[in-house]
């Protein structure tokens, strides 16, 4: 389980709070969807629980242990695992690398191919290719996906996974998502602003401005969140 | 007669214990001819004026491996030698090259192999170079290598070259001349800790219609160790070269890189890429999340780039 309690995030050396006393539970298993206006805080609030960015205030609670002062390293070992929203590449390390260097072990081929499948990827053709420049942004974004699927983790955190990828893999990638979401094995938050993941969720949580605006089961965020896009597109019409 | 640390020293920087049964090697060690086997079509002969050897390829060999590794396991040896290498048309041939130094004394132990490579029309040669030293005696570990090499019509030379750790000083030559339709693609591997300096000077020139060069330098410069390239690639018929340095630079090193591109022909497409900087944050915080420490996660990021 995961207690995020009362966090709050200024960036050092600001007054500028990004995230402003945040606090919410996140049962083993569950599947939730952060979303919200840009800008607004998702990012961060999913570093912080990396441990990618520290608190100024607050604590984060996992599994009965404090892990507030834990480094990025420790809370990875304890199985929290953030997929970036712009990942980096390497000059050098093959696809077939990284996928086992994020599962721990030397992975055999067919095993780094169900992961590639699983995001849309064709896997021979890529697995002794680098991550580097050669590859375009939305495959760099499914391999990061890949990475984290090739994890045994407690918490997988992805930051907009569809971002940058095209609407043949977005499929491919919501049926993977489905999956996750119906083994319950791990619990899943997801930052996106897809109406197909948000369908997903157990929980919705909408963050602006730093701050939870509103948090609840899907059936009740969903409509409401669609009435407040009509309503916005209806502002914007007039 | 070969003990362990000369065994350890050759398989190091040629995998020599591995090689075929059949493959004419050389092998070098403090500054005397070790042990030497010519084959029916690679005939190796000690040159008369001066040290070193001829490796005469004859035209028409097929996929034959050529060991010649070096090894200096002396302190004080100071060891220059010319190897010559004539390919013959057509051929293809893998030249395996390499100097291992175990210093464990106080005074220098110096390498300077100069290379020619006379390779004939059509014919293909891949060379991999590699320099290691070790030992924990105060006497620097120095290597000099000069490489030339000639390039007949449509001839391919495929060059690797890797300076992976403990040379102290190393001063690399490299100059290639391209005819009609030739190619000449090296990648040169450097990492540099301590206080080592590391140059490296290379020319390119494409004097023939068509002909075409891809270098690559990759570099990690460690602690106070400083590393400046020199690589000139220049275009005097109509063809293509690239020139790409990468180096992650660390700690308080010194990495310059002064390029050169000329075009002396219209149709002469000449590129220089360069570029100098640490190892980039989101790399190390990426695999730092698969439960990586920060230098874990740097040797990782080293070893990939490099490799």
């Amino acid at each position: 389980m995961l207690e995020v309690k009362n966090l709050s995030f200024t960036v050092p050396g600001t007054d500028t709070g990004i995230i402003n006393d945040v606090s919410f539970t996140l049962q083993d298993g569950k599947f939730l969807v952060l979303t919200g206006p840009n800008g607004g805080g998702k990012s961060t609030l999913a570093r912080l629980i990396m441990g990618i960015e520290r608190p100024t205030a607050g604590s984060i609670v996992f599994n009965g242990e404090d892990i507030t002062d834990l480094s990025l390293t420790e809370r990875a070992k304890k199985g929290i695992g953030y997929a970036f929203q712009q990942p980096p590449r390497f000059k050098g390390l093959t696809v077939r690398r990284l996928l086992s260097l994020a599962s721990g072990r030397d992975l055999p081929e067919n095993e780094c191919c169900a992961y590639l499948t699983k995001v849309g990827l064709c896997s021979k053709d890529y697995l002794n290719r680098a991550v580097d420049a050669s590859l375009s942004g939305g495959e760099v974004k499914r391999i990061e996906i890949a990475t984290i699927m090739a994890r045994q983790l407690q918490l997988a955190i992805y930051d907009e996974p569809e971002a940058g990828i095209d609407l043949w893999s977005f499929s491919m990638l919501v049926q993977s998502f489905r999956s996750i979401a119906s083994q319950k094995n791990e619990s899943v938050i997801i930052i996106s602003h897809q109406e197909r993941i948000m369908k997903l969720a157990d929980e919705i949580i909408v963050i602006a401005d730093g701050k939870i605006r509103t948090q609840g089961p899907r059936d009740r965020i969903l409509p409401a969140l669609g009435r407040e896009f009509d309503v916005a597109c209806d502002m914007r019409g007039k | 007669m070969l003990n362990i640390t000369d065994k350890t020293l050759l398989d190091t920087i040629s995998g020599f214990s591995l090689k075929p049964e059949n493959a004419a090697f050389n092998v070098r060690k403090n500054g005397q001819g070790l042990d030497r086997r010519s084959t029916e079509h690679v005939q190796i002969v000690s040159k008369t004026d001066k040290p070193g050897i001829d490796i005469n390829v004859l035209p028409g060999t097929k996929k034959e491996t050529v060991f010649i590794p070096v090894i200096i396991t002396e302190t004080g040896v100071a060891d220059t030698v010319y190897n010559d290498f004539y390919i013959g048309e057509d051929a293809d041939v893998t030249v395996i090259a390499g100097c291992g130094i175990h210093n464990s004394g106080c005074e220098e132990a110096r390498h300077d192999g100069v290379h020619r490579f006379f390779i004939g029309k059509n014919a293909r040669v891949k060379y991999i170079e590699k320099h290691y030293g070790e030992g924990d005696g105060t006497g620097g570990r120095v290597m000099n290598p000069v490489t030339e090499v000639f390039l007949g019509e449509n001839a391919v030379c495929e060059m690797e070259t890797a300076q992976i750790g403990g040379i102290d000083s190393t001063l690399r030559e490299t100059n290639a001349f391209l005819e009609a339709g030739a190619k000449f693609n090296v990648t040169e591997r450097l990492m540099t800790h301590g206080d080592q300096t590391a140059k490296s000077n290379m020319r390119v020139e494409l004097n023939g219609k068509n002909a075409s060069s891809q270098i690559v330098s990759r570099s990690v410069a460690k602690d106070r160790s400083e590393q400046v390239f020199n690589p000139v690639a220049v275009g005097n018929a109509a063809g293509r070269a690239h020139v790409q340095c990468d180096s992650i630079i660390m700690d308080k090193a010194k990495i310059r890189s002064i390029p050169e591109i000329a075009a002396n022909d219209a149709d002469a497409e000449i590129i220089h890429e360069a570029a100098i900087g640490r190892i980039n944050n989101d790399q190390l915080l990426k695999l730092m999340t698969f439960g990586m420490s920060e230098e874990e996660a740097e040797a990782v990021i080293i070893e990939g780039f490099l490799k």
